[in-house]
C-alpha cells in the first residue's frame, strides 16, 4: 500500500527545464509545491568540475547523464505492421535525468520558431492550395501565435542569458542578424559568442552565394552576464566539453544555474529526488487528478495528493504517463481517432564534411555547443516551395562542437573503416574537417505515433512506451534539399573535398540524431485532434497541465528548448492569473 | 564457430544469464581481470590490424587491451545500463542490437568460439594479410561465433579499440595520450578562449589529461618537429591569425 502523504497545491513530475520553471513560478504564487525527480540532485560545483568532467568516453560515449534504459526506455518499430523491439541501449536520442533533466547535458542552441510554422497548415494551404500538403500529414496550426509568444520567448532568452544577433526588431531588419526571424521586442541580452575558423569560412561561403549568415543564438555565456532573478553567468571558455556533459565555469544555461535556486531559496517549494512517478491518480469521474503515485530508491511508495498537476518530465515520458494513467483516448492510426500519442514528430538532420588541406587548422576541439555560424534561408517558408514537392525546410550550421576523437575523427570517403590507411586518414584530417549540420523539420503524419507496448516492461512493471515512426516521404524530400544547399555552400567553402551524409530513408534508432522528441500530446483548439489546449492544460483534466516539445503538433527546423521555455510561461502565466481564480478549463469547448 | 548460412536462431537467454558470466577473473590471464590467455592472443593480433603501428603505437601499444580488460570486467561488461529484459527477437537493423547479452556475455561468447576453431586460434600466427582477410569476414557476418554473428562480435570490438585509443589515459588506453598527440587533440584542457578567434592558429601544446596536474602543460610540445606536419603549418611562437 502506498503512504499517503500530506496533500499540496501543485505537485510536478520531473525537474528539468520545465519543472524548474513551474517551481519557481507556483512557488512564488505562493502555491505549495513539491517537485519529483527520479534522478539525484547534481550542480556545478562540486560534480561538473573539470577535469574531471572532461571525460568523454564517461558522459559522452557511455552517456553518463542520461537516463537508464535498464530502467525505463520504449520500443520501437518504424511501420505498424513491424513488432516493436526494446530500444536496449541509448542511440538517436538521449533523453536526461537527474535534477535539471536534459537541460544540464543539452548544447544551449536556442531558436524561436518562425511565425508560419504556428500556423502551418493554414499558413500553406493559403498561399500554395488546399492541396499542396501531402494527404498523409496531419499537420495542423498550433492554437498558439508567434506575436503571443513572443514576449514569453523573449523572456526565456533572458533567463538564458542567450547570445546572438537580432535580424528583425520590432519590424525593422537589422544587419547581421537573421533577417527571416519574427519581429523581436529587444535586442538578444547577450552579444553573439566569438567566431570559429569553421564559422567564418561558412560565412564567407554563405554570402558569397548570396544567403544570408548570422552568428547562432547560444545559451553558452558570450560574457559574464547576471539574469533577471539575479542568477549569475560567466563567460564560456569554449573548452568543447559542452553537450553531454555539465558545464563547470556556470557558462551554459541550465535549470540548477538559471533557475532553481530561486525556487530552492523559497520555503514554498520542496524537492525531493529519487522519487520516480509512476501514475498520475484520478479521482472516480476520470476528470480530475488526485496526485499522483511516486517510489522512492527504496521502492517504497507513496500517493502525494495535489490540486494541481503539472507533468514536466519530458515529451516522451509525459506521453507515457498520460498513457499508462489512462488519461485522453490513446491515438489510433487505423482510424485517425484519439489524441495520445498523435502527431509524433522528430527532426530530420544530415550534414556535409569539407575537408582542407593541411594548412588549414579548423581546431575542432575549441568548440561550445552552440557555437556556430548558420543561414536560415531554406527554414521554414522562408523560399518558395511552389516548384518544391514538400513542405518545410531547416537551418543550416557549421558548429564548432563536439570534437572529441572518440566520436569525431572523419577521414575522406572510401577510406578503409580499420587498418594503417585508415588510421593514417584520422591522423591527416582531424584538424582540417569543417561540418556543416542540416537541422530540418519533422512533419507528422497519420502512421507515426506513441502508444503502450503489449510485450515489454520497465523496472516499474509498467508497459513501455511504443515509438511507431518513419520519415514521412514529405520530410525525405525536404532533406534531400536541403543537403543540396549545404552541399552548394561546403564546395564553396574552398577545400580539397566535400563528403555528403544523406539521413537514411528509414528511420534508425541506432545513430544519434537529436534528442528533439516531439507531439504525443499536442496542443491546438479542438479536443478531437489535440490532448491539451493552448494552455498546455488537459482537455480530459483540467487540473493536469502538460509540458514539453510533447505539445509541438509538428517539429520545426529548429531546436525546441527555446520554444518548449516560451510556451513553459505561457501556460504558468494562464494557470496563475486565471486558472487559480477559478479552476476549471482555460478554454470551452 | 560456423559459417553464417548455418545459423538457427538466436536464442533467448534469461536476464541473469545475459548479465554475462560471474566468474569473470577466476580464469584470467596474469595482469587482466577479465580477458584469459587465449582471449589476449586473438585480440592482441585483431586490434593490432586495427590500429596497428606506425609512427604512432599500435592499439595494443597504446594499452588497448589493458582498456578493453577493464571495461569487461566493469559496468560496462555488465550491461547494467542496458535493457537487456526477455524476449529477444531478431529485428531490423534500424531497430538496433537485440541480442540480450552484455558486452561481457557477447565477448565470452565469441572469443571462446573464435578459441574453439583453427582459424581463431591460429589467428595470431598468420600474415597480416591472412589476419585482414579473416577480420573482413568478421566484419561482413560470415561467421556464427556461437550464436553471436560474427559482425555484431566485430562492431563492438572496433568501437571498444576506437574507444580505447583516444579515451583519457585514466582507462588504460591512449598510453601516453598517444592517439591524442596523433590528431592533435589536447585532451582535457579548460579554456580556449584567447584562442578560438585566432582562426587557423596551430595549436601546438602537448596534451592534458584528467589525472595530469595542470602544471605539467606549458612545456613545449614535440609536435614542432613532426615529421607529418608540414612546414606551412608547423607550430610558430606566437599564434597566427587570418583575420
Ligand atoms: C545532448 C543533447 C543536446 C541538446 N541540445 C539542445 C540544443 O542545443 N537546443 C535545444 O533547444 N535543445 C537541445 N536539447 C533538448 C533539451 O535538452 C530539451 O528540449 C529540454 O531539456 C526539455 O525540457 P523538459 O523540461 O521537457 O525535459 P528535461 O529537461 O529533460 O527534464 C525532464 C526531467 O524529468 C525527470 N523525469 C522523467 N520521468 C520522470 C518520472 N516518471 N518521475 C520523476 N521524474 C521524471 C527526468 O529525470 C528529468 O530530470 C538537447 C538534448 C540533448 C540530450
Amino acid at each position: 500500500m502506498a503512504k499517503k502523504l500530506k496533500p499540496v497545491d501543485a505537485v510536478l513530475v520531473g525537474m528539468g527545464w520545465t519543472g524548474a520553471i513551474f517551481a519557481k513560478e507556483l512557488a512564488e504564487a505562493g502555491l505549495r509545491v513539491v517537485g519529483l525527480e527520479r534522478g539525484r540532485m547534481h550542480e556545478t560545483i562540486p560534480d561538473w568540475q573539470s577535469p574531471a568532467m572532461h571525460d568523454e568516453l564517461k558522459y559522452a560515449v557511455r552517456w553518463g547523464m542520461m537516463v537508464d534504459v535498464s530502467k525505463e526506455t520504449l520500443t520501437f518499430r518504424n511501420h505498424s505492421d513491424q513488432t516493436a523491439l526494446p530500444m536496449r541501449q541509448l542511440g538517436s536520442f538521449l533523453p536526461g535525468t537527474d535534477v535539471g533533466g536534459a537541460g544540464v547535458h543539452w548544447n544551449g542552441q536556442t531558436y524561436r520558431f518562425l511565425p508560419s510554422d504556428f500556423t502551418l497548415r493554414s499558413h500553406y494551404s493559403k498561399k500554395y492550395g488546399r492541396d499542396f500538403i501531402a494527404p498523409d500529414l496531419t499537420v495542423q496550426d498550433w492554437g498558439v501565435t508567434y506575436p503571443e509568444l513572443e514576449p514569453f520567448y523573449d523572456h526565456f532568452e533572458r533567463v538564458c542569458g542567450v547570445g546572438g544577433r537580432a535580424g528583425n526588431l520590432k519590424g525593422q531588419r537589422m544587419p547581421g542578424g537573421n533577417p527571416f526571424e519574427g519581429p523581436r521586442s529587444r535586442e538578444y541580452p547577450n552579444p553573439p559568442m566569438i567566431q570559429a575558423h569553421a564559422g567564418a569560412l561558412f560565412e564567407k561561403a554563405a554570402a558569397s552565394l548570396g544567403l544570408h549568415p548570422f552568428p547562432e543564438p547560444s545559451s553558452n555565456m558570450s560574457r559574464a552576464y547576471t539574469n533577471p532573478f539575479g542568477a549569475q553567468l560567466k563567460p564560456c571558455m569554449y573548452c568543447g566539453f559542452c553537450e553531454r556533459f555539465g558545464c563547470e565555469h556556470f557558462a551554459k544555461a541550465s535549470p540548477q544555474v538559471c533557475v532553481l535556486p530561486l525556487a530552492m531559496r523559497n520555503p514554498n517549494f520542496e524537492l525531493r529526488t529519487g522519487a520516480h512517478v509512476n501514475r498520475v491518480l484520478l479521482d472516480a469521474s476520470g476528470r480530475r487528478a488526485t496526485g499522483v503515485l511516486y517510489v522512492d530508491g527504496q521502492g517504497r511508495e507513496f500517493e502525494q495528493p495535489a490540486d494541481i498537476v503539472v507533468l514536466c518530465a519530458y515529451g516522451l515520458w509525459n506521453v507515457h504517463l498520460l498513457l499508462v494513467s489512462g488519461i485522453g483516448t490513446p491515438y489510433d492510426p487505423a482510424t485517425g481517432q484519439g489524441v495520445v500519442g498523435r502527431n509524433y514528430a522528430y527532426q530530420t538532420t544530415s550534414s556535409v564534411k569539407v575537408f582542407y588541406p593541411p594548412d588549414v587548422n579548423i581546431n575542432p576541439f575549441m568548440g561550445a555547443g552552440a557555437l556556430g555560424t548558420v543561414i536560415d534561408d531554406f527554414n521554414g517558408d522562408n523560399f518558395d516551395h511552389g516548384p518544391l514537392d514538400f513542405i518545410g525546410g531547416g537551418y543550416i550550421a557549421a558548429h564548432t562542437t563536439g570534437g572529441r576523437p572518440i566520436m569525431y575523427h572523419p577521414v575522406p570517403p572510401g577510406t578503409p573503416r580499420w587498418g594503417s590507411a585508415w588510421k593514417r586518414a584520422v591522423a591527416d584530417n582531424y584538424n582540417h574537417v569543417a561540418s556543416i549540420d542540416c537541422h530540418g523539420s519533422s512533419m507528422s503524419r497519420r502512421q507515426n505515433y506513441l502508444s503502450l507496448d503489449p510485450t515489454y516492461k520497465d523496472a516499474h512493471g509498467r508497459p513501455l512506451l511504443r515509438l511507431t515512426f518513419d520519415f514521412p516521404e514529405n520530410d525525405r524530400r525536404m532533406s534531400r534539399h536541403l543537403t543540396d544547399q549545404a552541399e552548394r555552400i561546403a564546395k564553396a567553402m574552398g577545400g580539397r573535398l566535400t563528403d555528403r551524409s544523406d539521413r537514411s530513408d528509414t528511420y534508425s534508432i541506432v545513430p544519434y540524431q537529436t534528442t528533439h522528441n516531439t507531439g504525443g500530446a499536442i496542443m491546438g483548439t479542438d479536443p478531437r485532434t489535440s490532448a491539451v489546449n493552448r494552455y498546455l492544460q488537459s482537455w480530459d483534466v483540467p487540473n493536469l497541465f502538460v509540458q514539453g516539445a510533447c505539445a509541438f503538433p509538428q517539429n520545426a527546423g529548429y531546436n525546441p528548448t527555446d520554444t518548449v521555455g516560451a510556451l513553459a510561461y505561457w501556460s504558468v502565466k494562464a494557470l496563475i492569473e486565471r486558472y487559480l481564480k477559478r479552476p476549471g478549463p482555460l478554454v470551452q469547448t | 564457430m560456423t559459417r553464417s548460412d548455418l545459423a538457427t536462431a538466436t536464442p533467448s537467454p534469461t536476464e541473469d544469464a545475459a548479465r554475462g558470466p560471474a566468474n569473470v577473473g577466476e580464469t584470467a590471464a596474469p595482469g587482466y581481470a577479465f580477458l584469459n590467455d587465449q582471449d589476449v592472443a586473438f585480440l592482441r593480433a585483431a586490434v593490432d590490424r586495427l590500429i596497428p603501428a606506425d609512427d604512432y603505437p599500435s592499439a595494443s601499444q597504446a594499452g588497448v587491451l589493458t582498456y578493453i580488460d577493464g571495461q569487461l570486467a566493469g559496468v560496462y561488461g555488465r550491461g547494467e545500463r542496458m535493457y537487456l529484459a526477455p524476449p529477444h527477437r531478431t529485428g531490423t537493423p534500424e531497430q538496433g542490437y537485440q541480442l540480450g547479452l552484455s558486452p561481457a556475455a557477447l565477448y565470452r561468447k565469441s572469443l571462446d568460439a573464435l578459441a574453439s576453431h583453427p582459424l581463431g586460434r591460429d589467428f595470431p600466427s598468420r600474415p597480416g594479410a591472412q589476419q585482414d582477410a579473416f577480420l573482413r569476414e568478421l566484419e561482413a557476418g560470415e561467421w556464427m561465433l556461437g550464436d553471436v554473428p560474427s559482425a555484431v562480435f566485430f562492431e563492438t570490438l572496433l568501437a571498444n579499440v576506437i574507444e580505447g585509443y583516444f579515451a583519457d589515459p585514466l582507462y588504460g588506453g591512449n598510453r601516453n595520450m598517444a592517439g591524442w598527440r596523433m590528431v592533435g587533440f589536447p585532451g582535457a584542457y579548460a579554456h580556449y578562449t584567447q584562442w578560438v578567434g585566432q582562426h587557423n592558429v596551430r595549436f601546438n601544446r602537448p596534451p592534458m589529461s584528467i589525472a595530469m596536474r595542470r602544471d605539467a602543460v606549458s612545456r613545449p610540445g614535440p609536435a614542432a618537429s613532426d615529421p607529418r606536419i608540414p612546414e606551412s603549418a608547423r607550430p610558430r611562437t606566437k599564434p597566427r591569425g587570418t583575420r
